[in-house]
């Protein structure tokens, strides 16, 4: 198709573009995209996976955060990928301890920031992985979210225990084959529904709680923002995706998060002081067939278990929603 | 005196060229693009980058993912094949 | 922050735990993350209690588990603050991953342990199983046997840690109940003068925006080595540090300790090696022993290990006898009984070497037990005496 110079360049991109993005928001989304800073503080040359969904929750974090901001973080692939020594990837100061004291250890910064005078202009966020958080990382979380640190907790959820080989998590969805929950013919792979961590974290009065998808990258640093804001703790759950953890062809590891988010299973809101509100309702409910079938860790559950899962999605639809689409 | 495994030079992953790790490389049509950002901002690595309102691809560490060509609504980012 | 007249030098009568508590308020620690545990807790509640009258201004991190504390200490020392915490037994053992970390780290993180037994079965009462089984974790290790030097240690060991050529964690241990809270007389100097000492913390590590430091990236089998080396030689360095600061604490406050202590051991056939607050009794015992020369040895800072300060103390001795609240289960004798025979392994003078387990799980270490282990060491100068003995061990019906 050919494009004229004379032609308006709204009119040329809406000509050619894919997305179905209504005008008035493209508009907004290139309004805010140009609002983004620039500034990369997760630098280039770490080891992660090519189309590692993680390291865009790492990223944009940091690009809400800004450099006055003091990182730690759990044991875990995003750790690992980061900080081989002599090189690192963080261009923020940053500290790694161990696996399930990500947020102790962040207890321990914020305090000591306090203490030496400096909290007001720092932020303090604590990075796990769903391992580091759902599972082992428990007990810190919970004590830390109970004490009202001021301070950001971030879970990157790729649901498994990727960086030791996909082993199965709390945070692992009913039907995924894992390496310590594989499907065969006496298993469907995970058995246990995911543990609902945004809501654990919610019942201990945090200020602010919200899930989040690197699909969505506005949506989530919009989070990340209103999260600095509160002077106490905050909590976001970021639903990332894993290539190889997955089984996904590297270049699909934005567009399955969409989906996932697209075929309701998974919901992005916000608990702003015990109300919850849904950000994003997705404008075509897409079916749970389409998101599971692309990822070889879902390939061997038969038709009975993926309208099990349906079932479940459409049940609490309307619930979550509100009414008809 | 060294403290343990402290690194002062930050950001110095960038010392680690990981083209070598890509089967495929990432290359934007300025003239397809409209620029909305969404290779910048999906980006793993990140190796896209804004030069004025246009983007591109660092290849000296463009891992070859796609991700970028897969989410670009005008199809301007192609996956080429390194041929070497 | 109230100013009241404590911060005059005074004297008080107190137990080792109170005298912890004077030595935290007098050195300006700025974040405490402690996790009460018997019989540390008094020293959680009187911090707390000081923190809530404003006669500390740290902030006070009321963790939800000793691994929590560790861990907020780790953070806090790293973001560039003084810090300290106070645990034992089961919560030191709980801690153990993080005692690694922290050293590895070379965080100078200031630790009193409270030395109780180790569970199973449960037991809340004194031996040093805790602290003896951390030796390899990189810790410099400091005993204390009286209240006075339960202070005194403390405010020495934040100045060793923080040292540029050492920057490693200090556990000071306390046995716990007999040390912790037995009230003792005790001399508080005054804050001047402890400020004198120790000036604000200085550190070479920290968590500034203004200076972004990556601390605790992971290291191949291409480094890791090195990196132990590295904490190997630091720990090696301190033992100059640890006599230095306490000869500059004798000059400036009145007391000093040393690495060991020897207790009339000049010309004395048999020598006594202990650690802690039981050595106390062994002195009362040597003092009206009728059964030939013997002497005590108590060992202080027990890591870094002083080698050259033992080996020079046993140089003369005929027999060795080592009492300790610790047992290495499967080698059959105790931690510090194999060290000492280490030691003296290629030593030029190789004395006959005894071991006797004493006071497990807090069973008193009475007069009796301490002349008859005088007893048989004065016996082996001649005959043959068994080498192991676990004192006071009751026979099955």
């Amino acid at each position: 198709m050919l494009v004229t110079e004379n032609v308006p360049a709204f009119v040329k991109c809406r000509r050619v573009c894919k997305s179905n993005l209504s005008a008035l928001r493209c508009f907004k989304f290139r309004k805010n995209m140009k609002e983004v800073s620039n500034d990369e503080l997760f630098a280039p040359g770490h080891r992660g996976c090519a189309g590692c969904g993680c390291t865009v929750a790492m990223r944009l974090a940091l690009k809400v955060a800004g450099e006055n901001t003091v990182a730690t973080h759990a044991t875990g692939c995003m750790e690992v990928i980061s900080s081989p020594y002599p090189e690192t990837a963080w261009r923020i100061p940053w500290i790694h301890v161990a696996f399930e004291n990500s947020a102790a250890v962040a207890s321990g910064v914020e305090a000591a920031l306090k203490a030496l005078g400096k909290k007001d202009k720092v932020n303090v966020i604590a990075f796990g992985g769903d391992g580091g958080t759902v599972d082992i990382g428990l007990q810190a979380l919970s004590g830390a979210m109970e004490r009202g640190h001021d301070m950001l907790y971030i879970c990157y959820d790729n649901e498994a225990y990727m960086n030791t080989g996909v082993q199965r998590s709390g945070s692992t969805p009913y039907g995924a084959s894992t390496t310590t929950s594989p499907s065969g013919s006496h298993s469907v792979g995970n058995d246990r529904p995911k543990k609902d961590m945004p809501q654990i974290i919610a019942a201990h009065n945090v200020p602010y709680v919200a899930t989040a998808s690197i699909a969505f990258p506005l949506d989530y640093m919009a989070k990340v923002e209103k999260a600095l804001q509160v002077k106490g703790p905050s909590y976001i759950h970021i639903h990332a995706s894993c290539t190889p953890g997955w089984g996904i062809p590297s270049d699909k590891g934005i567009e399955i998060p969409r989906l996932a988010v697209d075929s309701g299973m998974w919901v992005l809101y916000e608990i702003v002081n015990g109300n919850k509100r849904v950000t994003y309702k997705p404008a075509k409910k897409q079916s749970v067939k389409s998101y599971l079938k692309m990822q070889k860790r879902f390939k061997h559950l038969d038709e009975p278990a993926i309208e099990h899962i349906q079932a479940e999605i459409d049940k609490n639809w309307d619930k979550i929603f509100g009414g008809k689409s | 005196m060294r403290y343990g495994s402290i690194i002062t030079d930050f950001g110095n992953s960038v010392n680690y060229k990981t083209a070598g790790w890509r089967t495929y490389r990432a290359v934007i049509d300025p003239d397809k693009c409209i620029e909305c950002g969404n290779c910048w901002i999906f980006c793993p690595e990140p190796c896209i980058y804004k030069v004025g309102e246009k983007f591109e691809v660092d290849l000296d560490f463009c891992k070859g993912c796609g991700i970028c060509a897969n989410e670009c609504p005008t199809d301007a980012i192609e996956m080429i094949l390194e041929e070497k | 922050m109230q100013k009241l007249d404590q911060d005059k030098p005074f004297r008080d009568v107190m137990d080792g735990n109170g005298a912890v508590v004077e030595a935290v308020r007098l050195c300006d620690v700025q974040v405490i993350a402690a996790y009460p545990i018997t019989p540390q807790s008094h020293i959680s509640e009187g911090l707390a209690k000081a923190s809530a009258n404003g006669e500390i201004d740290s902030e006070y991190i009321k963790v939800e588990s000793e691994h929590s504390a560790m861990s907020a200490c780790i953070g806090a020392s790293a973001t560039g603050a003084r810090v300290f915490s106070a645990t034992a037994s089961q919560g030191l053992a709980l801690m153990h991953e993080m005692l690694f970390a922290a050293a590895g780290l070379r965080l100078p993180i200031v630790l009193v342990n409270c030395n109780r037994a180790l569970s199973a079965p449960l037991n809340i009462q004194n031996d040093q199983q805790d602290s003896i089984t951390e030796r390899d974790s990189g810790w410099i290790q400091l005993y204390c046997e009286t209240a006075q030097e339960s202070l005194d240690t403390t405010v020495q060991a934040f100045k060793i840690a923080e040292n540029p050529s050492v920057m490693l964690p200090v556990m000071v241990c306390l046995d716990g109940f007999v040390l912790t809270h037995t009230v003792e007389p005790v001399d508080v100097p005054g804050k001047d003068d402890v400020k004198k000492f120790l000036p604000d913390f200085d550190s070479k590590i920290f968590l500034n925006p203004k200076k972004p430091m990556t601390i605790g990236a992971f290291a191949g089998s291409d480094s890791y080595t090195e990196f132990r080396h590295e904490n190997e030689e630091a720990i090696q360095r301190s033992l100059k540090v640890i006599k230095d600061v306490d000869k500059e604490y004798g000059k400036l406050i009145g007391r000093e300790y040393g690495l060991i202590e020897e207790y009339k051991t000049d010309n004395a056939d048999v020598i006594l090696i202990t650690i802690g607050s039981v050595a106390g009794t062994i002195k009362e015992v040597i003092d009206e022993n009728e059964y030939g020369s013997t002497g005590l040895i108590r060992v202080k800072c027990y890591r870094p290990f002083p080698k050259n300060e033992l080996l020079k103390a046993l140089s003369k001795a005929k027999v060795v006898a080592v009492i300790e609240k610790d047992i290495s289960l499967g080698l059959g004798e105790g931690a510090l009984y194999s060290e000492i025979k280490g030691l003296l392994y290629n030593s030029n003078n190789k004395p006959k070497a005894l071991n006797f387990i004493v006071g497990l799980g807090g069973r008193d270490v009475t007069s009796k037990y301490i002349k008859e282990i005088i007893y048989n060491s004065n016996k082996a100068l001649d005959s043959k005496v068994q080498e192991v003995t676990w004192v006071g061990l009751k026979e099955e019906e």
